[in-house]
């Protein structure tokens, strides 16, 4: 090593899996997701807590990575991109956004999907509701307008648990149907 | 969405991106995604100054810090360049002169990123510091110390252009009308979620860069030229690409220090930019003083015209000699314009270098001419959206200042937007306003970067054992440029759009492609993949003809098949017959650039043209304004993505509200006044109204399937609209962008006391133009079976 840094023993349960790290104990959330676990769907856009593009999910809520601490986290259950489908099936949020063009140049979006996921727990909000739920994520792209369709498109679905949604979403690996 | 099929199969059809699955599943792998063993870590030492000689470095005490690997400064890399032939000025590392704070100085590469900054932090500099120039004003006048670059002038003058098409002095003396109109458009940049980043190796005395680039092509050139290495020693790859809109079309330093880095070191080396760091590698939208003349006839139609501008262009040239040119060139392309005179000029300034962002050069002219319009209009008493169209271009003319316009679709935009916003029956009320405006942009430059006579896109399509793969060098920056590329091909080889592999943005395997800039991908590349995709075409239909006992022309392609066979059956068929089956297309623009020097900026093989309806409330107490909603009309030629297109206009008109309503890029005593997101103030969620887009399709002759371009014309009518709409409001002009609260409400106060109703400048400076070439103008018909000119 180059030099010392005060390190700490950390226990993390990321996406369902625990893992034991030896980390430095300023690093946060964020880096070691991305250098240590190698989960690098979560981004980083100013790594200042200004643009929610390192969103992720802490027991079901949404935190800001880039200003989390591991120790902060420890026995909590954390959610990144990489865990929100089921093995090659997506979540309905994950279907919707690809299916109507919500990513663009993709890189907000792991964030935003994931802030949704927590909107969509306590059922199908408002488009306004959507609005204020998502106003800490920045988006470059798309203008906003195909998220907000997609995330009311998932919250429909969803609501019905329609049979027709699973289909739809198990073919995604392949062939992604249009709406 | 109006888009029609038409009798294609894929064409047309609203389909998910190719990696549209990777990119919501977070495995799309991004330049920082990567971080291969042993990779080291760089950080870049830059400017406190805006201006200064660098008297010494001292990286002594850097170098010998533990973890440190490399410490690199301008005596490295000492070889300039530049995304332009007529302005490498440029260094990747300054040993010399800083222009600007955050001018790279030294870089080091170390075991971890803090201590690369740490090093940093220990590296001695000795400045000489200089006055720095920081406004147009300052840069015309003598410098106090020295000039900035030690081109151009005088004093601090980059570029100056004069050209003059047509009777101008005869066309205002037969008017009816005369107006004269003073614009500033404040600079802003493109803040792309992703920090740019960048990641070298170096192996087998080859240099591969992955990295956070629209133009692979230039960047690899740029390299070859500072690292002193042939092309071939050299690879650039695109890596998944987190959003461009013009500000990675430079090559960068840090591109160039992380190669330079590899080589030394042996190891990968990786930069991410911070973003602070992004705001200084800026390149993004020039601020803009404009003054425009304008002769009417008393029914409003356009006898002369003479525009000038002057652009704020920062330290360096990056694409600053284009950008003057683009404030002038695209005026004559909506509107007649029968004599027409453009005065341009750049000058420097110690701040980080602009350059083009999405519409380059060409949305502050826009902002000045539509609301100039829209004055001569309310001086005649005539409606401005009547007046606008009794001005309109034709399709299949020349402009005057030998613009060929093929396609043209601003009557019906327009009657689109009129029709869905209820724009002529609106409700006049105070603090109620909506403003139309109309624009067009180009499908690509008719021109390269670099002279020559080569392709500006190639395409090469393998066919083996049923499966189908499309290479090529464009590059898809989230736009879905290889979703057009995959498309096309599919609808020439009667197959799905998900059936094509695609290989793209590496120069080691795909041919050229210029690269993501000027909106010329779905032309250009479009175009060689249809030429390529039908060559294989061919063959597998002349070896199931072979097969069949028919004439080719009797075999049918489609639904997976080729004649009597399956598509993986006709591709046996043809392997066997004859061997290695590839296919190559190409796409050259036509040569239409006019007699005249200069002539290059402005030709593009198609025009794409919108019209947008902006409805606002403004609060005449405090200047709020709250967004009702925007109607946008874009003639795309031909959507060969609907679902694309419309993704493209509504980020457009996002990214053009942006800019009418809060973003800027503003600096005080040499330093950014705002680097960083929170600051810099960009529309959330909370501030987009709905949007309500209409695709209109004119089939461009010759666009692929008529397409033309979507990702940046639909921004340039957004901003002067807003203006438009805050003056029906409340009756004030702003003439100056961002439109804020506190510029309405000081335009109200001077209203009430009798001032004009106006917030702008009231200026603008002399400045030492030459004296104007005199161009003849073209016949202004076009000749539709003769491309060329």
């Amino acid at each position: 090593m180059a030099r010392e840094v005060d390190r700490q023993v950390v226990v993390l349960e990321v996406n369902g899996e625990r893992a034991q790290l030896l980390l430095p104990v300023h690093k946060t959330l964020l880096e070691v997701l991305r250098e240590d676990m190698q989960l690098t769907g979560t981004k980083h856009g100013c790594e200042l807590g200004e643009c929610g593009t390192c969103t992720v999910l802490v027991d079901g809520k949404p935190e800001l990575s880039c200003l989390v601490l591991p120790v902060q986290v420890e026995g909590r259950a954390i959610t990144t991109i990489e865990g929100m489908a089921k093995g090659s099936e997506l979540h309905p949020l994950q279907q919707a956004f690809a299916e109507l063009g919500a990513a663009q140049c993709g890189y907000c979006t792991p964030g935003i999907l994931l802030a949704a996921k927590s909107l969509l727990e306590s059922g199908a909000p408002t488009r306004d509701e959507i609005r204020e739920a998502l106003a800490g994520n920045l988006c470059r792209c798309t203008g906003y307008s195909k998220i907000l369709d997609a995330v009311e498109l998932a919250a429909v679905r969803i609501k019905a648990s329609s049979p027709l949604a699973g289909e739809v979403a198990r073919s995604a690996g392949g062939d992604v149907k249009p709406a | 969405m109006t888009a029609s099929n038409n009798g294609f199969s894929v064409i047309g059809k609203p389909l998910p991106k190719p990696d549209a699955v990777s990119k919501v599943t977070g495995r799309a792998i991004y330049a920082d995604d990567m971080l291969p063993a042993r990779t080291l870590h760089c950080r870049i030492l830059r400017s406190p100054h805006p201006h200064a000689r660098i008297l010494s470095i001292d990286t002594s005490a850097a170098r010998r810090m533990a973890g440190v690997q490399a410490v690199i400064t301008g005596a490295d890399l000492p070889i300039k360049f530049g995304i332009l032939p007529v302005t490498q000025d440029e260094r990747a590392l300054e040993h010399e002169k800083v222009r600007y704070v955050g001018d790279p100085i030294a870089a080091v590469a170390a075991v971890d990123e803090e201590i690369a900054a740490a090093a940093c932090d220990a590296i001695s500099v000795e400045y000489e510091v200089l006055e720095p120039v920081m406004t147009i004003d300052e840069a015309l006048a003598e410098s106090k110390d020295e000039r900035i670059q030690d081109y151009g002038g005088p004093n601090n003058i980059h570029k100056l252009v004069a050209l003059e098409f047509g009777d101008v002095e005869g066309g205002f003396a037969s008017a009816d009308h005369i107006r004269e109109d003073v614009f500033f458009f404040q600079g802003n940049t493109h803040l792309p979620m992703e920090q740019h980043s960048a990641i070298a190796t170096f192996i087998d005395g080859r240099v591969t860069l992955w990295s956070s680039t629209q133009v692979v092509h230039y960047v690899h050139r740029a390299l070859s030229k500072v690292l002193e290495l042939p092309m071939n020693r050299i690879r650039v790859i695109g890596a998944a690409h987190g959003g461009g809109f013009g500000g990675k079309t430079d090559p960068f330093a840090h591109e160039i220090i992380v190669c330079k880095l590899a080589m030394l070191t042996g190891r990968p080396v990786k930069c991410t930019l911070t973003r602070e760091e992004v705001f200084y590698a800026h390149r993004g939208r020039h601020p803009v003083l404009m003054w425009v003349r304008t002769g009417v006839t008393k029914s409003g139609l356009i006898t002369a015209m003479h525009f000038r501008s002057a652009l704020d262009g920062g330290a360096y040239g990056s694409y600053g000699v284009a950008s003057t040119f683009y404030t002038g060139a695209l005026q004559t392309v909506t509107y007649d314009i029968p004599a027409y005179r453009f005065e341009g000029c750049r000058v420097f300034t110690n701040k980080p270098p602009c350059g083009p962002k999405r519409g380059h050069g060409t949305p502050q002219p826009r902002f000045a001419l539509e609301l100039h319009l829209e004055k001569i209009a309310h001086d005649l008493g005539i409606d401005p959206v009547d007046l606008k169209q009794r001005n309109f271009v034709k399709p299949m003319t020349r402009t005057v200042n030998w613009l060929r316009v093929t396609s043209c679709g601003l009557d019906e935009c327009t009657e689109k937007v009129m029709t869905a916003s209820g724009y002529r029956d609106r409700e006049k009320r105070r603090g109620h306003g909506m403003g139309f405006a109309i624009s067009s942009y180009l499908s690509g430059a008719g021109t390269a970067i670099y002279w020559n006579d080569m392709p500006h896109s190639e395409v090469q399509i393998k066919v083996d054992r049923g499966g189908v793969t499309a290479y090529c060098g464009a590059m898809d920056i989230g736009q879905g440029s290889d979703s057009v590329l995959a498309a096309i091909v599919a609808e020439e080889l009667g197959i799905q759009a998900a059936d094509v592999r695609l290989v793209t943005a590496d120069t080691d395997t795909t041919p050229i492609d210029l690269g993501s800039y000027s909106s010329r991908v779905t032309f250009m590349a479009g175009n060689a993949a249809i030429e390529a995709a039908r060559k294989m075409r061919a063959l597998l239909v002349e070896a199931a003809a072979a097969k069949m006992g028919c004439a080719a022309d009797a075999v049918a392609v489609g639904g997976a098949r080729v004649g009597d066979f399956s598509f993986e059956e006709a591709t046996i068929l043809a392997e066997a017959r004859f061997g290695t089956l590839t296919s190559a297309g190409s796409y050259t623009p036509p040569k239409i650039a006019g007699p005249f020097k200069g002539s290059g900026v402005g030709p593009s093989p198609a025009y794409s043209y919108s019209a947008c309806v902006v409805d606002l409330d403004a609060d005449p107490r405090t200047g709020l304004i709250h967004l009702n909603k925007v109607w946008i009309a874009h003639d795309v030629g031909r959507a060969i993505n609907p679902l694309l297109v419309e993704g493209q206009v509504e980020g457009s008109v996002y990214m053009g509200l942006g800019e009418a309503l809060m973003e800027e890029q503003e600096f005080r005593k040499g330093l950014h006044k705002w680097p960083s997101m929170l600051e810099y103030k960009s529309p959330t969620f909370l501030d987009m109204p709905e949007v309500e887009t209409f695709i209109v399709e004119t089939v461009d002759p010759e666009g692929p399937y008529g397409a033309k371009e979507a990702g940046q014309g639909p921004l340039l009518p957004v901003i002067p609209a807003v203006s438009a709409a805050v003056f029906d409001a409340l009756g004030v002009w702003i003439d100056e962008v961002p439109v804020t609260p506190e510029k309405i409400v000081e335009a109200l106060r001077r209203k009430e006391k009798g001032e004009p109703a106006r917030f702008g400048p009231s200026r603008f400076p002399a400045i030492p133009y030459p004296a104007c070439i005199q161009v003849e103008p073209p016949p202004r018909e076009l000749d539709a079976s003769a491309a060329s000119i």
